[in-house]
């Protein structure tokens, strides 16, 4: 066993202020092997990936290669080391072309025989099955193709690790078949790769082992056969199959008349995100969610539903009637806003104080030319930082200066004031203390109390369980289920999460 | 710890009022105008007299380099609240408008003087030249925030073409000749450039004043400055709630379109001709520089016209102030350079930080020396 | 495919507004002062550089090849550009081509296009001084004759046939010389330059820097440039009389600034022209600027004679009788100007 291994890596802790990345993380690849690293967000998976790339400094641990002690300070020095790493972005130039790539800053002295170079290229993207040609530009090659030319780049530097940290998220189909392909014949060669993905069934079907981390420590290493889906799921949730603790009282779920005309209801929506056109609807008082892993497609559907990204088809009808959501001020129009996942990117406008964020909904479905008047905006902006509770020096200061907590709890004073009919909310409670968190789930139940219907999203499986009556889950861009009543359990939710057997 | 800390406390309210004082935004422009006025005072008080002198055409108007300033200083002010609008919502700036402004101004002189390079009297009425004038530039600036918006292209890229092409056309527009209105044809034309008879403050200053006083009421009545720095901070949430970003960028384009109309109408009545190869040449440069002046960012966001404005008369200060020592114009250039030296370096992230590091430090070696 | 969008979009946008433009013009009177032999057909050129076709009319006519700068540049560029569409005409037994640019390059590759196309003469006024000798060279070896205008180039004296040019320094002398016959007991002169470094700058400069050296009664009270610019030009008048400063002279050394300098003195109620407390001096004898002079406003106006065409074209009929030809240049008083004085030299 410790003959084949090829990388060791013991014990290793790397600590962040305030945060604990990673605590005492094992870590072993074989010769030969595709072995799957897999977590959840903040797991420590890439951090992992950097400690060992020699791009964040480890503050505890050890590094073996083949046996021997290493120590790898820089990205040059793991390269020199024989680990190669191929990112999800692209970082090769697609003005050059496919040889040039192949070989750019690779090449020592002056002068650089590219014939010579070129026979070489051809010859190692022969053998590894990559259809490119060497003097072909890099740019004009498939993002796939371009994907294993990084690879053919990573393995031509005799590389004895390769790390691919999710390669295949930008690839349809057959390219990442194509990838398979190529992934199995260096394993064949007795490469030992690190496979980083999200998608279970990839992990299924070229995978070896799986090391599992969750909060910064290693959960276990498993024999993929020793690991069905299901177990996966909850190794990476932490939850334990048979902990079915029903937190969620019936008395909500029983209120809502499922047989009434839904507030919201698509059909066949479909959008240009890589989602499977899907059903969904929403009745008065309701709260649902929509699960899955990340990536799994649940952010894409209610971007459809809001009009966030270009919807290509599909029927939505509000209270009934037939309406037509293009662009968020259309679902704006009708009562439907939407909290973003990304609250940097997609919530706060950073340097707008805590009293514009506050209003700019409301203001932008007043009209460009009836603003609030400031003595109004005060009055709104007081009343909602008082009810939420939102901790600023005052309104006037700038949202970014506040806390993510904070902040977040501004976004939603937003939506609030703009009177919601149906409000959706995606991760709301992500990278928040768990103070706020708890206070917006009761924010949720005691909305759908005063009969507003809501989505909530959350990577938390029991915080979805303890606010919603019923579960959309998600699995590759693809509607899989729908749970609600006696089906709302973790299990049934991890087993569903997971497909396949089980 | 404990005790330094408290003793920190009342230090730095006081501190720290300061510290809101300086922050403001439009102490900046504030501060450089009060160099400025200092300079002068002590270099040569006479630079704020201001007399009473009667023209040749024997009306009594208000003069001295004060005067000069606030005259000369208007294009300038009118064209820094388009630019203010355009930085906020795009986050860069039109670097066209003294093309633009030989557009605007061979329009004017082309509608007014027809095919006649010298008319006898005007082809058509004044207001209607304006109006042609304003419609036109309204097209041109509606022209780069197209590119600005919609093609996603950098605004200074966008507008080199308008920079580049903008004096050909003009000089298009007046088919190559230099048109000439004079005093026999129309006396009431130079008045937009100069003074009305019988009132002594030169006209530009109104007209600024008027831009000023509209966009002070479009911004109270409308959602124009929410919109343009939502959009300018964050795109992608102003598109969340329901704010078209293109359409906000290539509104301000279409607002600095017509400010480069008014602009463009002031410098043709100035002199009552016009030479399409030199007329506004290198406004733009100081227009950007006002607005970095006024302390806006210049990455878009936040803005403040007011500082925009007093920015733009604080270089039209700084002009008139290095004319009357007899600078050469040709060295006029590298003083403003100075300055925006000056604005950079004070504005970088690194130097404000160090020097809040340096305050810190000096406080606590304060406090640190109380307590012991 | 979405770069050609995106020039369609442009490109529609400039014809959307050129529409609009002919459309607001057309009411515009049709009374012309034009003088009838410059009205040559002016096209709008929005692009830098552009050929015009010869037209193939059979034999009989002398082929010319004209390499010009872009007639946008200037009203100077504008009326010799006129004045050559004028002269080189079927009727004067002319086949001419026309070849616009500001660049260099650009120029030197028509030329090598001109040759190829086997025209008798080569006319160049060249953007740039250097890199003209082996295409000179090429049109020698091929029996063309060319003939510079305008400006200079440095290249060997035998690559030309003649070279007809203005004299700047001269231009400036005879201001300069008008100015002194004006027999003032002081002179307080404030100087408005052109473009630092231009040839027409260096002479017009250089006659007045040269005199005031020398005359104990000649003072610069200021010397700035105003880049050609009114504007400029209107806000150094305005900071001298701001400043109290005394003057009686101005000295501009375009028509363009002696205005903006005219706009201030006016603004200030400072009297100028004939007879009066400052004399303007004024230079390129814009037809605007020469009715200011005939109506006494302004003192002298020198002229830069735009019209080559009538000395090259005695040159290819009658042969050149040096290689450096000096046009005659004029230099009008106000008193002296008359209303054909206007007509015939205004540009």
């Amino acid at each position: 066993m410790e003959k084949s291994s090829l990388l060791e890596m013991r014990g290793i802790c790397k600590y962040f202020p305030n945060v604990r990345a990673l605590e005492q993380v094992d870590f072993t690849l074989r010769e030969g092997e595709i072995h799957a690293l897999m977590g959840e967000n903040g797991a420590g998976k890439s951090t992992l990936i950097k400690v060992l790339t020699g791009v964040y400094p480890k503050d505890g641990g050890e590094i073996r290669l083949s046996g021997k002690h290493v120590s790898i300070r820089s990205p040059q020095d793991a390269q020199n080391a024989g680990i190669s790493t191929v990112y999800q972005e692209i970082t090769l130039c697609p003005n050059l072309t496919v040889a040039e790539n192949m070989f750019i800053g690779r090449t020592k002295g002056q002068l650089t025989n590219w014939k010579k170079i070129n026979t070489h290229a051809g010859e190692l993207l022969d053998s590894l099955g990559i259809p490119a040609l060497p003097q072909q530009q890099l740019g004009s090659c498939s993002i796939a193709v371009q994907q294993m030319v990084a690879i053919a780049r990573a393995v031509d530097m005799e590389c004895k690790v390769l790390i691919l940290d999710e390669p295949t998220s930008s690839l349809d189909e057959q390219e990442v078949e194509k990838l398979f392909k190529l992934m199995l014949s260096l394993k064949k060669k007795g490469v030992g790769i690190i496979f980083v993905t999200h998608f279970l069934e990839q992990v299924y079907e070229v995978c070896d082992r799986i090391t599992v981390l969750r909060d910064g420590q290693l959960v276990g290493e498993y024999i993929i056969e020793d690991l069905p889906r299901v177990k996966l799921v909850s190794k990476m949730l932490g939850k334990e199959l048979d902990d079915m603790a029903d937190i969620k009282s019936d008395a909500d779920t029983a209120k809502i008349d499922y047989s009434s005309t839904p507030v919201y209801e698509a059909q066949k929506l479909a959008g240009t995100t890589g989602i499977k056109p899907f059903d969904f609807a929403i009745r008065k008082g309701e709260v649902n969610g929509f699960t899955g892993l990340l990536g799994s497609g649940r952010s894409e559907c209610v971007r459809a539903i809001y009009g966030a990204d270009k919807v290509t088809g599909g029927i939505v009808k509000m209270d009934g009637k037939q309406i037509n959501i293009t662009k968020p001020l259309d679902a704006m129009k009708h009562g439907i806003f939407y909290l973003a996942e990304d609250r940097k990117r997609d919530g706060i406008v950073g340097d707008l104080s805590v009293r514009e964020n506050i209003i700019l909904a409301l203001q932008v479905l007043k009209g460009f030319f009836r603003p609030i008047s400031r003595a109004q905006a005060e009055a709104f902006a007081d009343e909602y930082i008082k009810l939420l509770k939102i901790k600023t020096a005052s309104s006037d200061t700038p949202i970014k200066s506040l806390s993510g907590g904070n902040q977040q709890k501004v976004i939603l004073a937003r939506w609030l004031l703009a009177n919601p009919i149906y409000l959706i909310l995606d991760e709301p409670t992500r990278g928040i203390d768990i103070g706020t968190k708890i206070e917006i789930q009761k924010l949720v139940l005691k909305l759908a109390a005063e009969g507003k219907s809501v989505t909530f999203i959350s990577s938390e499986i029991d915080e979805m369980l303890r606010t919603c009556s019923r579960l959309i889950v998600m699995r590759d861009g693809r509607v899989v289920g729908e749970l609600s009543g006696e089906d709302l359990t973790q299990n049934k939710i991890m087993a569903t999460i997971a497909g396949g057997e089980s | 710890m404990a005790t330094s800390q408290n003793l920190l406390q009342p230090k730095q309210t006081t501190g720290g009022i300061v510290t809101k004082i300086f922050s403001k935004q439009i102490v900046i422009p504030l501060i450089a105008l009060m160099a400025l006025v200092l300079f002068n005072l002590i270099a040569d008080p006479s630079f704020f007299h201001i007399t009473l002198k009667e023209t040749n055409d024997g009306y009594n108007v208000l003069a001295g380099n004060i005067i000069s300033v606030i005259d000369y200083g208007s294009e300038l002010a009118i064209l820094a609240i388009g630019m203010t609008l355009v930085t906020s919502s795009s986050g860069g700036q039109d670097i066209s408008v003294g093309a633009t402004i030989a557009i605007a101004g061979s329009v004017v002189m082309r509608v007014l003087c027809g095919e006649n390079s010298a008319p006898t009297e005007l082809q058509s009425s004044i207001i209607v030249a304006f109006i042609v004038a304003v419609i036109v530039s309204m097209l041109f600036g509606a022209f780069n925030g197209v590119l600005v918006a919609y093609f996603k292209i950098q605004p200074m890229v966008a507008t080199l073409i308008m920079f580049t092409a903008g004096r050909s056309i003009a000089g298009w527009i007046n088919e190559n000749k230099i048109m000439n209105i004079s005093p026999e044809c129309s006396r009431e034309f130079a008045y937009f450039g100069n003074n009305i008879p019988g009132i002594p403050v030169p006209t530009p200053v109104f007209i600024a004043a008027a831009c000023m006083i509209i966009i002070a009421l479009v911004l109270k009545f409308t959602n124009l400055r929410l919109y343009s720095q939502s959009v300018g901070i964050n795109p992608n949430s102003s598109k969340l709630n329901g704010i078209n970003p293109q359409t906000v960028k290539l509104i301000t384009y279409v607002i600095l379109g017509v400010c480069v109309a008014v602009a463009g109408f002031i410098k043709v009545s100035r002199l009552s001709t016009i030479n399409y190869s030199t007329i506004g040449k290198d406004i733009e440069m100081d227009v950007i520089l006002a607005v970095a002046l006024g302390g806006n960012p210049l990455g878009g966001g936040k803005f403040n016209i007011t500082a925009s404005i007093i920015g733009a008369y604080v270089i039209q200060m700084l002009t008139t102030t290095l004319t009357k020592y007899d600078v050469k114009s040709t060295e006029i250039p590298a003083y403003k350079a100075i300055v925006v030296i000056i604005l950079v370096v004070v504005s970088a992230p690194v130097v404000r930080q160090k020097m809040t590091q340096l305050k810190k430090k000096l406080t606590a070696s304060k406090v640190g020396k109380e307590v012991s | 495919m979405k770069k050609l969008v995106k020039m369609l979009v442009s490109s529609a946008v400039v014809a959307s507004m050129a529409i609009g433009l002919s459309a607001c013009s057309a009411g515009g009177g049709t009374g012309s002062t034009q003088a009838p032999t410059q009205a040559a057909p002016t096209e709008g050129t929005t692009a830098a550089a552009q050929t015009e076709a010869p037209v193939d009319t059979g034999d009989g006519l002398i082929k010319v090849g004209i390499i010009n700068n872009d007639p946008n540049e200037s009203g100077y560029r504008t009326a010799n550009d006129r004045d050559m569409k004028a002269t080189f005409t079927e009727e004067n037994g002319y086949e001419a081509s026309f070849f616009y640019s500001l660049k260099n390059e650009d120029q030197i590759a028509a030329a090598q296009k001109f040759i190829q196309d086997e025209v008798d003469y080569l006319l160049i006024s060249a953007a740039g001084t250097s890199g003209w000798d082996s295409v000179l060279q090429d049109a020698k070896n091929a029996g063309i004759k060319v003939i510079l205008f305008d400006r200079t180039i440095d290249a060997d004296e035998s690559l030309y046939e003649a070279s007809i040019v203005s004299d700047m320094a001269k231009e400036g002398q005879t201001a300069v010389d008008w100015l002194a016959s004006q027999g003032l007991s002081e002179y307080n002169i404030i100087h408005i330059q052109g473009v630092m470094g231009s040839s027409a700058q260096i002479g017009r400069s250089g006659a007045l820097d040269t005199k005031v050296a020398a005359e104990a009664n000649w003072n610069i009270i200021t010397q700035q440039t105003g880049n050609w610019s009114a504007e400029e030009a209107q806000q150094i008048v305005q900071a001298q009389i701001d400043a109290g400063k005394k003057f009686n002279v101005i000295y501009a050394e375009n028509d363009d600034m002696a205005k903006g300098a005219v706009q201030a003195l006016d603004k200030a109620g400072i009297s100028h022209g004939v007879g009066k407390d400052v004399i303007i001096i004024g230079f390129d004898c814009n037809k605007w600027a020469l009715q200011e002079l005939l109506a006494g406003n302004w003192n002298y106006d020198g002229q830069c004679n735009p019209f080559q065409a009538s000395y090259i074209n005695d040159i290819i009929k009658n042969g050149a009788k040096q290689k450096t030809v000096i046009m005659e240049e004029k230099g009008f008083d106000a008193s002296k100007i008359t209303q054909a004085d206007v007509d015939q030299y205004g540009i």
